[in-house]
């Protein structure tokens, strides 16, 4: 169900999505970080904050792969936060990205997904651009002969253009920014976030395998803390548990960048997970079956091809990008907010270039994992849609994050929330709040 | 439109004969998803069947990846398996609707068909959407006398799912 269909929506004393009263501010708790104030998931004025400050703010923000777009005139219609953008291959080979809004009457020009064309042409009044985004053509520019109209005479074209990004591309992954003097994107994602970035991007030439949309009913920064929260992996994915890829035992890891915003959840999938389990641990999984077993296990199967002590590394990489490596399954994510209740997700999944055909099948297989409905991931799906409606109809209330006490940054332990926090804290600082 | 679906290469008698008989055969598959009797599912597919769900725009650009891709009777049997015992998600019926059966060709034992279908969900606490509207692609191989799936291919137009897609198409 899209979060348009919701039947129930808000109840109770608290309207939390109606305009506040006057002199309202938005006061975070006194608990500080191990305190998470509802509000940050429901309301409409805190949303738009965060357009304004993140997503148009000082972010590098994903928008496509160049595997997406290889040739001159191939674009993308892409999105940095919920803003519609166009990526554009030039005939030079550069990328450009520029608003999908024409700059005569703001229409949405390009309707594709993905296409080729030597200009972009709006088809309301048939406004031409050419690749990077400069006005070329308005039609009767002068006006009909003898009969007048037209543009004043100081009309120029490059005072027209589309509104034109930053945009900056490593190892094949494009990122925009509405900031004009953005820092390097390596500064940006900062070394611990590159080293994992790197095992999946640098000198290999991806294979688009295919794509999955889905509409995601919470709020977008409930993606980002999934992926922060190592806690709910054993416990909520029965799945990693009872097939062996992940226990709270084996060799984990919760690495953040030094600002907090950005994350990787790492794991070493471990040999035998049934010898690792004390009765303890086992009691604490109460999803835990020893007696289950796979009839066809093969998509569980890791190829080790990557020079890393990981099998799984998902980046959450600020504010709209995931980078998936669960084993040989390949992926991003990009995260288009949709309101403060909902959230579009758009996945790309890949492969190499030099991949065989069993290794590509060996993908596909393990693809089952994840997407909308994968074994882990539809259950992604369902909890964060489920926290949602929990403070979305509830309340007001606050989030607990004790776990670990209220320090912040990377953990080795898996029953820590410190990666949460830390995102918070970064967070709080750019929001002001 | 799926590569080598697009021309009709069989006779009208058989293809009155087939219909009927694949149309016999939705009824039964979608009845046993609709009841999620997944088990039983599975045995609607031979020991080699390929089933995947995907996206139109994935199978008009000849993308090979799955929203659920599965190799075998095996795989597929653990995916009825992982819904029914290792799976959270809220409780939910789903209805099928299947027509326009269209037989497009029989080779020996291989019968190839398409069909639309129109897959509807119903969270218990809110309304019933169309949670997709696709068509099946469907390779059926004869084996003692039924049926059975060597290859479907669910292709939805429905290209952004809401939310999930949990129980099989």
């Amino acid at each position: 169900m899209f979060s348009a269909n919701t039947v129930i929506g808000q109840t109770g004393a608290f309207a939390k999505e109606k305009p506040r009263e006057v002199g309202f501010e938005f006061k975070w708790p006194a608990q500080g970080l191990t305190s998470i104030p509802d509000w940050i998931y429901t309301s409409p004025e805190i949303y738009e904050r965060e357009i304004e400050r993140i997503f148009h703010g000082r972010t590098w923000n994903f928008v496509a792969l160049e595997a997406e777009i290889p040739n001159p005139g191939d674009y993308k219609r892409s999105f940095v936060g919920p803003t519609p953008v166009v990526v554009s291959r030039n005939t030079d080979g550069a990328v450009h990205v520029f608003e999908n809004r024409c700059a005569h009457r703001g229409v949405e020009f390009c309707r594709q997904h993905l296409g080729n064309n030597k200009e972009f042409v709006c088809p309301y009044h048939n406004w031409t651009y050419d690749l990077v985004g400069n006005l070329q053509g308005v039609p009767f520019k002068r006006g009909l002969k003898g009969e007048g109209g037209g543009m004043p005479k100081d009309f120029k074209n490059s005072d027209h253009g589309l509104k034109k990004l930053s945009v900056t591309t490593l190892h094949g992954v494009v990122f925009a920014s509405f900031a004009a003097d953005m820092e390097p994107l390596e500064e940006y994602l900062t070394p611990q976030i590159l080293e994992d970035f790197n095992v999946v991007f640098a000198n290999r030439k991806l294979k688009i395998l295919g794509y999955y949309r889905n509409e995601l009913p919470g709020n977008w920064k409930l993606y980002h803390e999934n992926l922060k929260d190592p806690y709910h992996a054993t416990l909520l994915h029965s799945f990693l548990v009872t097939f062996g890829l992940m226990v709270g035992g084996s060799k984990n890891g919760m690495i953040t960048d030094p600002k907090g915003r950005h994350g990787t959840l790492a794991s070493a999938k471990p040999d035998n997970v049934a010898s690792m389990l004390d009765d303890a641990t086992k009691k604490e999984m109460r999803n835990y079956r020893e007696d289950f077993k796979l009839a066809d296990g093969r998509f569980l199967d890791y190829v080790r091809e990557f020079d890393s002590p990981w099998s799984v590394t998902m980046q959450t990489i600020w504010p709209n990008l995931i980078v998936q490596r669960e084993l040989n399954t390949l992926g991003v994510r990009h995260i288009v907010p949709n309101g403060p209740h909902s959230q579009i997700m758009l996945w790309t999944m890949f492969g190499y270039e030099d991949d065989s055909e069993e290794m590509t099948r060996h993908r596909l297989r393990q693809g089952n994992l994840m997407g909308p409905s994968g074994f882990l991931g539809l259950e992604d799906n369902e909890a964060i849609k489920f926290l949602q409606e929990g403070v979305r109809r509830s309340g007001p209330g606050a989030g607990v994050l004790k776990l670990g006490g209220d320090t912040t940054g990377s953990t080795t332990s898996v029953i820590d929330e410190a990666a949460i926090r830390g995102m918070y804290k970064y967070y709080r600082e750019e929001m002001g709040l | 439109m799926y590569a080598g679906y697009d021309m009709q290469a069989v006779d009208a008698k058989s293809v009155r004969e087939l219909r009927h008989e694949i149309e016999e055969f939705h009824t039964e598959y979608c009845t046993v998803l609709d009841r999620a009797a997944l088990d039983e599912w599975v045995e609607f597919f031979a020991e080699d069947a390929l089933y995947r769900v995907t996206a139109r725009e994935n199978a008009d650009a000849g993308l090979r990846v799955g929203l659920v891709y599965a190799e075998g009777r095996g795989m597929i049997r653990d995916r009825a398996f992982a819904i029914q015992h290792t799976q959270m998600f809220a409780p939910r019926y789903m209805q099928h609707f299947t027509s326009n059966v269209r037989v497009i060709s029989v080779e020996g034992s291989l019968v190839k068909a398409q069909a639309n279908y129109l897959l509807l969900q119903t969270l218990v606490d809110g309304p019933t959407t169309i949670h997709q509207s696709g068509r099946y692609y469907d390779t059926f191989v004869r084996q003692g006398g039924r049926l059975l799936i060597k290859e479907r291919q669910c292709v939805y137009d429905t290209v952004l799912i809401a939310n999930d897609l949990v129980y099989p198409v």
